[in-house]
């Protein structure tokens, strides 16, 4: 029996394939992408009063390996600028009478701002903010540090996950659903019957897609609704946002399976193809529970092509800040860019040929 | 004049190191039902496949109606009919909405796809189940349902790959009068088969060998060219008369038919009574000259070949 099973199983090399590389690239994402260390917070720095003092202690941040300045701002709305962007997770602001205040009460203060839409990065930043304030020996009086979160107040990580846990669905559904449309024509065997006649490979495309296009964008408005009436998530964006943005990844996700399903024919192989590409990437590279700008450089290029992470951060910065299309234009344009390649590539994917 | 429907002219296929059909030429004139007849692994489902455009040949040429199918496949799909062997019928599609979709592929209008339907739907006798699952059909109902998705856009060439494996009699006598009526309307029909009983309702006959024609011609010609006669005995234990009279002198081949066996001889008047004799010990039995039938031909033709 083992015998025999082991040689059908030699006999499918793709399924061995698949068998195979799960574990191994389970064993990889977890392995390298998982970090709870976190490292360079990206720091903003607004010095209202630029003085020896002031400076000293913004040196301790720049110096320490926990942060590091990714922009010196000149106004208060530079930091919800720069959050905006995605350029910087925490704000340090030293005010104006930083110094006349520490040298007529001994005692000043600073404000740290943090973006708590990802909560367990904000958590970790504010712990070692407050240790750099505590061991800061340059200065000779007491600073007190006043931290705020914004965006997430309530640092509930909920609110965190939920959005990411929409691309994650979205993902998942769209490219198994379409991952079957073709294969499932070559495995009951309508597909030579279809090549025989004049339809064009640009049509089978479209028609094969359009209903499940249908099927993603009812599964994305349930996921919204969800996410705010059950769950309580704020939405702060807008609608249009949130419209053209889950067209571009529902188009993404959905070329995928299609592209996988021309490939592969047979259901079964294409679906766990489809597995592999979609849940994989979506939980563990796109941000959705691991913060990406904490994984290790590799792994962060790479997650530069994990389509989900540009999807993850738009709705997340749609949800908690608002954002528009003009400041998520990065990741939008990323998730465009995707999108143009995968049709491409759908659309020629397809030949009428049986061999 | 006689018009060709279908030049076919050296086509060759392999898959990997298997050739699987070579140096094939053939041609169809308009109207005709040519048959593509061998076991199988003779390449029938190749060929059937490359006229049909599924298929890339590696060498050849097939002109379709005037149209390079090699070059011009789409155009050319536009005018004929494939039916697999598998037919792509969608199970979990109703009868109407299979003939709807074949009728869409092929952007035949609305109104005529109403028409038309009803009107071959009427001629296979499944008018009644325009609403059924094409799943829960029976085997001859599916194959004439895949005829007459085949046949909504009025094609010009209809290929049928093994159409009535698997058919009832009484289905595929439907089928084949669905198909000579097709003729009449100047339908040309290319199928293939491994019954021979069905290769003899064609007009003209391609016997495959191994990838190869080894011969063609009219069912009736075909009979004629066997070398030698034949002879049917008729006994009690076919099996044994069958290993009694195998090395007989004389005996060119042997081929168990049912309750009979026929006995292909060099000259029948001087071995039957040879025959007579040897068969007599074992009980009852009738010997007779008998009329080739094409697998009397085909068996015949091909033995000529291994010894030649």
């Amino acid at each position: 029996m083992a015998y025999k099973e082991t040689l059908q199983i030699r006999r499918d090399p793709r399924s061995l394939a698949i068998a195979l590389l799960m574990p191994l690239m389970q064993m990889l994402m977890l392995g390298y992408g998982v970090s709870l260390d976190i490292k360079h917070v990206p720091l903003c720095l607004y010095d209202q009063e630029n003085s020896q003092n002031s400076r000293l202690l913004a040196d301790d941040f720049v110096s320490s390996k926990w942060f590091s300045v990714s922009r010196v701002l000149t106004s208060e709305e530079g930091i919800r600028d720069a959050m905006d962007r995605g350029e910087c997770v925490a704000a340090l602001v030293i005010p104006s009478n930083f110094s006349r205040r520490l040298a007529m009460t001994k005692r000043a203060s600073v404000q740290a701002i943090f973006d708590a839409t990802d909560v367990n990065t904000t958590n970790i930043a504010l712990g070692y903010a407050q240790g750099i304030m505590a061991r800061t020996s340059t200065l000779p009086s007491t600073v007190d540090f006043e931290p705020g979160t914004w965006f997430n107040e309530t640092l509930d990580s909920r609110n965190f996950i939920i959005p990411g846990v929409i691309a994650v669905i979205l993902a998942l559904v769209g490219a198994q659903l379409t991952s079957l449309t073709i294969s499932r024509e070559w495995e009951r065997g309508t597909m030579e019957q279809l090549i025989s006649t004049p339809i064009s490979a640009s049509e089978v495309l479209v028609g094969k897609l359009i209903p499940y296009v249908a099927i993603g964008f009812i599964n994305a408005g349930f996921c919204l609704v969800s996410a705010v009436y059950w769950f309580g998530v704020p939405f702060r964006g807008s609608m249009g946002t949130l419209f053209v943005t889950t067209s571009l990844f529902i188009v993404v996700v959905l070329g995928i399976g299609y592209l996988i399903s021309v490939r592969v024919r047979s259901q079964l192989g294409a679906s766990q193809i489809a597995l592999l590409v979609t849940m994989l990437p979506t939980t563990l590279l796109s941000g959705y529970t691991f913060p990406i700008d904490q994984m290790p450089q590799a792994i962060q290029a790479i997650s530069l092509v994990v389509y989900p992470r540009y999807f993850v951060t738009i709705l997340r910065a749609i949800f908690l800040k608002g954002s528009g299309l003009d400041d998520l234009w990065m990741p939008v344009s990323g998730l465009a860019i995707y999108a143009i390649v995968i049709v491409w590539l759908a659309s020629t994917a397809f030949r009428k040929r049986l061999d | 004049m006689m018009e060709n429907a279908i030049l076919v002219s050296h086509l060759g296929k392999s898959f990997g190191e298997v050739k699987a059909v070579r140096d094939i030429s053939f041609s169809v004139t308009r109207g005709e039902i040519f048959g593509l007849v061998g076991p199988d692994g003779a390449g029938k489902t190749t060929i059937m496949r490359m006229l049909a455009g599924v298929l890339q040949p590696d060498e050849g040429e097939i002109d379709l109606d005037g149209l390079d199918m090699l070059k011009d496949a789409e155009n050319a799909k536009l005018h004929l009919s494939y039916m697999p062997q598998r037919f792509g019928l969608y199970e979990d599609l109703t009868v109407s909405e299979n003939i709807f979709f074949y009728g869409e592929l092929f952007s035949v209008p609305r109104a005529e796809r109403i028409s038309r339907s009803r009107e071959l739907l009427e001629a296979a006798g499944l008018l009644p189940f325009g609403k059924r699952l094409a799943g829960q059909l029976s085997g001859g109902m599916k194959q004439k349902l895949g005829l007459v998705c085949a046949l909504i856009h009025t094609p010009r060439v209809l290929l049928l790959d093994e159409p009535t494996t698997g058919v009832d009699p009484v289905s595929r006598r439907d089928f084949w009068a669905i198909l000579y009526n097709l003729r009449e309307s100047g339908v040309t029909i290319v199928l293939s088969t491994a019954y021979m009983d069905e290769a003899e309702r064609c007009s003209r006959l391609a016997l495959l060998h191994e990838g190869k024609i080894r011969h063609c011609d009219t069912p009736s010609r075909l009979k004629e060219s066997m070398p030698g006669a034949l002879i049917s005995i008729f006994s009690g234990n076919p099996r044994k008369t069958r290993e009694v009279v195998s090395n007989q002198p004389g005996v060119l081949g042997v081929l168990l038919m049912g309750d009979r066996i026929h006995v292909r001889v060099d000259d029948a008047a001087t071995r039957i009574p040879e025959l007579e004799k040897l068969v007599s010990g074992q009980g009852e039995f009738e010997i007779r000259i008998a009329e080739p039938g094409i697998e009397d031909v085909f068996v015949a033709l091909l033995d000529e070949r291994e010894e030649a």
